[in-house]
């Protein structure tokens, strides 16, 4: 501090930033990069470990034995489901009170703001069956939630009767403390979405569904099942849910020990966990698998309905069984017997999960990055943002500067305010049309969407589609043009640049202030972005190759790094894309954004329209700036 | 929770030694009853009840030689002079909606001295309420620090007894009572002692699988003659079960002693005056096929309980004949007739209770009070008492049935102190015929003293259940009836007059999570803020408050210092 009160060395210090400010921002942005690839490397990642101790010590000894008797549920689950064509809501009711279950349903209606075309879905209305097992001599303060979503499609009825069976196996045991809710819903994630509200009493999306009739306490966990083959080759699980948030850590630490325990072979990301992590494949094979998680946690899009849990604190994730041409099977028995053993576990809680990791990255399914260690990767790119900022705060102040000291001592304060003055002036009119751009693209695509189907042969998803491509275009034409006249008169004789530079400075404070809020809440997203805007954030001028630099900037526009990040999922996931497939595969994307925020209250949506692509079309701006 | 607390006991604090070569005749008799209820789900509930009545004025007479009546009971109430005890300890939730009304009302911990008012919870709590001795008494006055009653009870019945801050009254109670309506969680470990009569059934690994466990003693002076010139004092103690048909009869409903208590009863209890075992075997169907007992009853007992007429088969155990058949009494009860699966009758009134909302800034309690009777509405008095650490906003009360507000016809609020007393709340709603009326109230989450956090508070905080008060119409009229001559259960259901019956219930107790720190936070942020502190806020501070003036560098040496010198010393300017 001592450095900045002396004019000297500050002086020294301004020279320093503004001559090496190039090469600083390069390797900060190096940096940046190459902190995040040295996670999956062992000083960096941890193995695991129980942190709570109620689950740790004892290990359970599991009794299920229930398979053929789940294979049959699933049977006569999937015949009466064939049947009826829905959810076999009576049928239900009357097996889950067979088997000694307290038993409700709950009716729920949705109309989606737009239909759903992947899920096929407009008008949804649907019914939620649930059974309470009552813990004996409880007071039913606390519960277990285990649930299995069903959807339109004849999935999911081998995890119904792994459900039924497991149901029928803990009703017969004495050692229960929680109750513990078994639940199967309709039309998947909006099933559950409509449960949890019901359940806590509040209406966040606009469902509309019958209040419940039967409540169990205060959830403590939730572990959501999907299967759908009487054998399975591996089990995967799901930790991401909405809006990037994750389960605490403990609770993937206990599936994974049941994992071990029962020899199940467990995946993440549906990759296989490395054995070596000391050559360097292990941590390549875990780079995969991180890179994965942080494409995931980016979409902030509940993966499996455990993502729901999340936002009333219940610690949640689903299990995927997966049927492979993997030699070694396992029957329904051994998955049973994992979740009876993790149930088990969840029931000696004496607390809420709150011991270990909420922030974390998975490298595998025994190593996790903690959030101090994650987080140096994005701090370096946001370092660019602020080197750059700083650049221009002093070149604008030497502009000014520069100015006073020719013209001498007669009027050092004459020409100082009112260029100053003339720069914020000048930066309102960007801002506010950056903005407005902004605040169209949220509104307008859902609720344009009749206008649009009446003048264009187009489906409504589709119009809503191209209405949010159309004004996301439209945006790149609109504001560029419209400074000019605003500002013509002003950006002045005197500092030609000043106007540009101005409006570069707000626009790297405020993506640097974005990004790194939401750094803080969704590192995967945060980190994304930063990768793709940073560097052509820095770099956008008036001057130099504009046509270079404008194609720079439309490539990592949020669009675009949405494009480029499904490409790179699928080639992680080893199964490429073609053009064309892509394309469809990213029409397909922005729908379901802009109805899972509608739908669930996913935020990615309105925080890329009303948040980055405004600061991005300041940076468009900027460029194109006369 | 309640499967981690110790195990708890009852029952009979015993029976003094001598008594029986006294001249003169005994001035004490115990009666024992156990009522077995099938539940309208398929449980069956079964009631225990000892009833010890002594005719000696304890408060008043100097009474040192004790017979059936336990000493330490009776030394209590001539110390404090009490007028009544009622202590209730109960692990699990009597589910209204599923068993009916409540058998035996759990009522709590629940030392008075005026006239019997009721305080209880349900889960796995000891509810306590006190209050202090009338003015008029000449005995040593209690203390008035109400730590004391839970110490001196905890000691007496082995259970730890806490209460957090003041105990407050219900307005609507009489004066001079306070009470602390739950202690959560209390632990309690006791002891169970004479092996005859009923009290051979009470095994504690079968009585600790059940779904329902609640086991009471209540103690109460009882008037000789219908003057009331002298009085009698009553110890009864209580324990209600339910087993879960499920798991003790494989998904049958047929029980029988022994597959319950996996004990038979052999002999009569040899201290007892009457010792009698009532079945309930009221079928719902009219035609009276539909279930048998065995062995078939010498008697049966009709009576209008909670509204409805019930008929109940009687075994006496005091009755020779009846034990000396097979030297065993294992009473079994068949379904001729399985009755359908259908869903179980739904009480007139019963309740339910929520906190909705998440996040730990703000949320909200919510009771359903559910009134399923087809045409009559009534009143229900709702009283809830809430920790301070949940700051209620009272203008957020609503109170709606059927799309409707509800005015209540009557409301007292006493605001909580900080850290000293509790919220009340208590209001009179009246609930329309066949309706769910919901009373909603807003709170928000205080932020505790780091202290005083529970050892264990990610678990979340209970707040207490409400109790509901009701008279709610019967389906038969009712008759009072003598007390003394009918069996003891009766007289746990007082009929005012014909057309209603009282009933009390409980809700269920809530957890609710308070914003909690975590606990290694003060270590980091004391490091945290020192070495902000150090580095940085000195520094800016500087660098705010300080004026820079730019010095010229200074040239010329020792020369030009002399040359200003004079000049000063001229009144010239300096160089």
């Amino acid at each position: 501090m001592g450095l900045l009160s002396d004019p000297v060395r500050r002086r020294a210090l301004a020279r320093l930033v503004l001559r090496l400010n190039a090469p600083l921002c390069v390797l900060s942005y190096v940096a940046g990069i190459a902190w995040f690839l040295a996670l999956v490397f062992p000083p960096l990642t941890q193995r695991t470990y129980m942190s709570e101790n109620a689950m740790g010590s004892t290990m359970v000894e599991e009794q299920f034995a229930g398979g053929d008797r789940a294979r049959a549920f699933a049977r006569d689950f999937a015949a009466h489901r064939k049947k009826s064509g829905a959810l076999p809501v009576a049928w239900l009711e009357r097996t889950m009170r067979s088997v000694g279950l307290e038993v409700y349903t709950q009716s729920f209606s949705r109309k989606l703001p737009f239909p759903d075309e992947t899920h096929e879905r407009y008008m949804v209305s649907g019914t939620n069956v649930y059974g309470i097992l009552r813990a004996p001599r409880a007071a039913s303060t606390e519960s277990l939630v285990l649930t299995v979503p069903c959807g339109s499609d004849s999935t999911n009825s081998q995890a119904v009767g792994l459900l039924l069976a497991l149901a029928a196996h803990f009703r017969g045991q004495i050692y229960w403390a929680k109750d513990i809710v078994f639940l199967v819903t309709e039309h998947d994630l909006l099933g559950t979405e409509a449960w949890l509200e019901a359940y806590h009493d509040v209406n966040v999306t606009g469902m509309q569904s019958s209040p419940l009739q039967g409540r169990a306490g205060a959830i403590q966990a939730a572990v959501a099942l999907e299967l759908s083959s009487d054998v399975v080759t591996s089990l995967d699980v799901a930790v991401e849910g909405l809006n990037g948030q994750l389960p605490n850590l403990d609770l993937l630490n206990l599936f994974q020990t049941f994992c071990q325990k029962g020899g199940l072979l467990c995946t993440l990301q549906g990759k296989l966990q490395p054995e070596d992590w000391t050559s360097l494949d292990g941590p390549l094979q875990g780079l995969q698998t991180l890179l994965l998680m942080v494409l995931r946690q980016a979409s902030g899009r509940p993966h499996g309905s455990h993502g729901l849990f999340l936002r009333y604190r219940v610690e949640a994730l689903t299990l995927r069984g997966i049927n492979s041409f993997r030699q070694y099977k396992y029957d329904l028995v051994a998955v049973g017997k994992a979740l009876e053993g993790m149930f088990r576990k969840l029931n000696h809680l004496l607390e809420r999960l709150h011991q270990s990791f909420f922030l974390y990255l998975l490298p595998g399914l025994s190593r996790f990055v903690s959030i101090g260690l994650y987080m140096p990767a994005v701090g370096f790119l946001l370092l660019v943002l602020g080197l750059k900022a700083l650049e221009l705060w002093m070149q604008l102040h030497e502009a000014g500067m520069g100015l006073e000291e020719p013209g001498g001592a007669p009027g050092p304060s004459v020409p100082l305010p009112p260029s100053q003055g003339v720069g914020l002036a000048s930066l309102v009119a960007p801002l506010l049309i950056s903005q407005a751009m902004g605040l169209a693209l949220y509104v307008l695509p859902v609720l344009g969407q009749h206008v649009a189907t009446q003048h264009f042969p187009v489906a409504e998803a589709e119009a809503v589609v191209l209405t949010l491509l159309a004004i996301y275009a439209a945006g790149l034409a609109l504001p560029h043009n419209t400074h000019r006249p605003l500002s013509y008169r002003v950006v002045s004789t005197q500092a030609p640049d000043r106007g540009w530079m101005a409006l570069k400075l707000v626009a790297l404070i405020y993506l640097a202030l974005q990004l790194g809020c939401i750094a803080l809440t969704n590192f995967s997203l945060g980190f994304l972005l930063a990768t793709t805007m940073v560097p052509t954030a820095a770099l956008a001028k008036p001057h130099g190759p504009r046509t270079l630099y404008a194609a720079l900037l439309v490539l990592t526009s949020p669009a675009a790094t949405l494009l480029g990040s499904l490409f790179l999922w699928r080639e992680l996931q080893e199964a490429p894309l073609s053009l064309a497939e892509g394309w469809q595969l990213f029409l397909a994307a922005l729908a379901q954004g802009v109805l899972e925020h509608h739908t669930y209250g996913a935020l990615l949506f309105p925080l890329l329209s009303l948040g980055l692509y405004p600061c991005w079309l300041l940076f468009w701006n900027v460029l194109f700036w006369k | 929770m309640a499967a981690a607390m110790p195990l708890a006991l009852l029952v009979l604090l015993l029976l003094g030694p001598g008594g029986w070569c006294l001249a003169e005749p005994p001035r004490d008799s115990l009666r024992e009853e156990l009522v077995i209820t099938p539940l309208p789900s398929g449980d069956v509930a079964a009631t225990f009840q000892f009833r010890t009545r002594w005719d000696s004025e304890l408060q008043r007479e100097g009474v040192s030689h004790y017979r059936l009546f336990p000493k330490a009971l009776g030394q209590l109430i001539s110390k404090y002079s009490l007028r009544e005890l009622h202590l209730s300890f109960t692990q699990g939730f009597w589910r209204t909606r599923y068993w009916g009304p409540p058998f035996l009302q759990a009522p709590s911990v629940w030392i008075n001295l005026g006239r019997s008012s009721v305080m209880s919870s349900q889960g796995s709590s000891a509810p306590l309420s006190t209050s202090s001795t009338p003015p008029t008494q000449s005995l040593p006055l209690p203390p008035s620090n109400p730590w004391v009653w839970p110490m001196t009870l905890t000691t007496t019945f082995c259970a730890m007894l806490c209460c957090r801050g003041r105990w407050s009254a219900p307005k609507t109670s009489p004066p001079g009572r306070s009470s602390c309506p739950v202690v959560p969680r209390a632990s309690l470990i006791s002891f169970h002692l004479l092996q005859a009569g009923l009290s051979v059934l009470l095994k504690a690994d079968r009585l600790f699988h059940t779904s329902y466990h609640s086991q009471a003693v209540h103690i109460r002076p009882v008037c000789r003659n219908a003057r009331c010139t002298s009085i009698s004092w009553e110890l009864r103690q209580t324990l209600s079960v339910v087993f879960d048909a499920f798991i003790t009869g494989q998904g049958k409903k047929d029980w029988s002693l022994f597959r319950m208590f996996s004990r038979t009863l052999t002999e009569p209890c040899p201290l007892a005056s009457e010792s009698r075992v009532y079945v309930d075997i009221t079928t719902y169907n009219q035609d009276n096929e539909t279930l048998e007992v065995h062995p078939p009853p010498t008697t049966t007992y009709q009576d209008v309980i909670l509204g409805t007429r019930k008929t109940y088969a009687i075994y006496d155990l005091l009755d020779t004949a009846m034990i000396n058949n097979s030297r065993n009494l294992n009473i079994q009860l068949k379904w001729k007739r399985p009755p359908e699966n259908e869903a179980p009758p739904v009480p007139f009134l019963h309740a339910q209770r929520y906190v909705s909302g998440y996040g730990l800034q703000k949320g909200e309690l919510s009771t359903l009070l559910y009134n399923t009777h087809p045409y009559r509405a009534f009143p229900v008095l709702l009283l809830d008492t809430v920790p301070w650490y949940l700051r209620l906003y009272v203008h957020t009360l609503t109170i709606t049935s059927k799309g409707k507000e509800n005015k209540p016809s009557y409301i007292h609020y006493q605001p909580a102190q900080d850290r000293l007393q509790p919220h009340l709340l208590e209001m009179l709603i009246q609930l329309p015929a066949n309706s769910v009326t919901k009373v909603s109230i807003q709170f928000e989450r205080a932020l505790l003293k780091w202290t005083e956090y529970t050892p264990d508070p990610n678990h979340g905080f209970y707040v207490s259940p409400s109790v509901l008060s009701a008279l709610v119409p019967s389906m038969v009229a009712a008759k009072p009836v003598d007390w003394e001559e009918s069996p003891l259960f009766n007289s746990l259901f007082p009929v005012s007059d014909g057309s209603n019956y009282f009933v009390r219930l409980y809700t269920e107790p809530l957890l609710v999570n308070l914003p909690t720190p975590d606990f290694s936070m003060p270590y980091n942020v004391i490091c945290l803020t020192c070495t902000v502190v150090a580095v940085c806020y000195g520094s800016f501070y500087n660098l705010l408050t300080r004026t820079f003036h730019i010095e010229e560098p200074r040239t010329g040496g020792l020369a030009k210092r002399l040359a200003n010198l004079i000049r000063r010393a001229r009144g010239v300017p300096p160089l």
